[in-house]
């Protein structure tokens, strides 16, 4: 693990820049995603995140990280925000954001959990609950970019319900016979759901992921408890800890509160 | 230059000489910095307001951040599963090894306990950690180095993470291999079974599973100090990126 295969390294000051929200698309439930428009956007990586800072009237700033959803090819930056309940910015974002509101956004961030279609596939995705944005991003890219490089994607929620981008990405896997995408439901399977119904195992990647023979990159982004489970049992199976990438979403994980 | 004692409004140093056990208390005292904006003024988000405000001491809490009661897991990889049996820690200068410990050697060390706050570049605190571990100067002390050989060091980590120091930050009791937290071995996923202590710069320069530390004459980057973030990092100034 080295900085070589970095790129986006940024060599000025990420400055503050006025995001305006242009569009909102309600997802799940707990999810909405905010389509921004940035002026002076510099242009990004699939996978890499921004910093938002909302400023309120008696001039309270709060930071929080969110990756970017949307591939570099979109116009507008795509944001998917999970509401936390007792969290003191997605339930803002969630609940009081409208359309024509601005904010403060700063970025791109991160040049190591990122992928392109230059440094090819086979491609190995494994997302719990919003954990898929920064993923979601990677397979948009690869889809407006024509690639066809052999990706998989395994993808935790806890419902049919909970499942972000769920039509985009089973239209995407339908069009595209080298993309897999594989839903696992841990809490509630619709009737007559035949795939699987239990947390992200050994077993499940043994059965769904590429094998290590064939050298996939793997990105893993979740809850923490998903992220530890499943890179852990990716060495286990044989696959080089060089080889994957992870990163950690939701309350308790760093990133999205 | 001694951050550690800048940052802080009270250093106390109780010495017990029945453990020979150092402890050290630090609370901060920075008054809280509004961050800067290239804009004139940030547009305002109407009925957005802080829920943590009353509760939390401002003067704790460095510009951007936010406190948290967990402790959340942060890093790029799979974490390495690491035996103390097989675990050695060593201090190097250039090609020339200058000290070299297994589990048990580190664990006679002296030790020294430290209560402190941490902040992580992905903007969450936490107040009133206790680590447990064996101090750089008391390294230095154990390796026969009078003084630190090189003003700059890298920390080498199982899994191939990386992070640059200068050694100005890790004397004075300022930085420590720390092996407890809060009183047991520090889990694998929070770098155990050692990880660097370096409270007073944001968090990913306490490096995980730190093996080597080598000292440098010219300041290199680290993994996340090649990718865009800090060199420093100091917290209390937000240098969170590259330019900060």
């Amino acid at each position: 693990m080295t900085g070589t295969e970095a790129a986006a390294v940024p060599t000025r000051r990420l400055e503050w820049q006025p995001a305006e929200v242009r569009k909102i698309v309600v997802e799940t439930f707990r999810v909405k995603s905010l389509l921004l428009h940035i002026p002076d956007w510099q242009g990004h990586l699939p996978g890499q995140h921004v910093d938002i800072r909302l400023t309120g009237e008696d001039g309270y700033q709060a930071q929080r990280s969110y990756s970017i959803a949307s591939p570099p090819e979109d116009e507008l930056l795509t944001l998917t925000v999970e509401r936390v309940d007792n969290g003191e910015v997605s339930p803002y974002l969630i609940d009081d954001l409208r359309l024509g509101d601005q904010f403060e956004l700063r970025g791109p961030i991160g040049g190591y959990f990122v992928w392109t279609v230059a440094m090819r596939g086979p491609l190995c995705l494994i997302a719990g609950g919003s954990g898929i944005a920064p993923l979601a991003a990677m397979l948009r890219h690869r889809e407006r970019r024509n690639v066809r490089a052999t990706a998989l994607l395994l993808y935790s929620s806890r419902s049919l319900e909970d499942i972000i981008y769920r039509e985009e990405l089973d239209a995407m896997a339908r069009r595209d016979p080298n993309l897999r995408v594989i839903n696992t439901l841990t809490r509630k399977q619709p009737e007559g759901w035949t795939g699987y119904r239990r947390r992200i195992d050994k077993a499940m990647l043994a059965e769904a992921c590429v094998p290590p023979e064939q050298n996939p990159k793997i990105y893993i982004c979740g809850s923490t408890p998903l992220v530890e489970d499943a890179s852990r049992f990716l060495v286990e199976l044989g696959h080089s800890p060089l080889t994957i990438k992870t990163e950690r979403f939701g309350p308790t994980g760093g990133l999205a509160s | 230059m001694w951050l550690w004692a800048r940052d802080a409004c009270a250093v106390r140093r109780n010495h017990d000489g029945s453990t020979g056990v150092w402890v050290i208390v630090t609370f901060g005292s920075r008054s809280r910095c509004k961050g800067t904006t290239s804009m004139d003024s940030p547009p305002i988000s109407r009925g957005f307001r802080s829920k943590q405000q009353e509760q939390t001491p401002q003067n704790r809490l460095p510009p951007g951040q936010y406190v948290t009661a967990g402790f959340p897991v942060l890093s790029a990889g799979p974490t390495p599963q690491i035996k103390v049996q097989e675990w050695t820690f060593a201090l190097q200068l250039g090609g020339t090894l200058l000290g070299k410990w297994s589990w048990a050697e580190f664990e006679s060390l002296h030790q020294t306990t430290i209560k402190t706050d941490i902040h992580c570049v992905t903007k969450w605190s936490k107040f009133d950690t206790t680590w447990q571990g064996v101090t750089f100067d008391d390294l230095l002390k154990v390796a026969g180095l009078a003084e630190p050989p090189a003003p700059y060091i890298m920390a080498h980590c199982d899994g191939g993470y990386t992070t640059n120091l200068p050694v100005a930050d890790l004397v004075g009791g300022q930085g420590m291999i720390a092996t407890r937290y809060e009183g047991l071995p520090i889990l694998p996923a929070h770098g155990g079974p050692a990880r660097l202590l370096v409270p007073h710069l944001y968090f990913w320069k306490s490096a995980k599973w730190v093996r080597r530390v080598r000292f440098m004459d010219k300041d290199e980057h680290g993994f996340w100090e090649s990718l865009g973030y800090h060199n420093y990092g100091d917290p209390w100034k937000e240098q969170r990126y590259d330019g900060d």
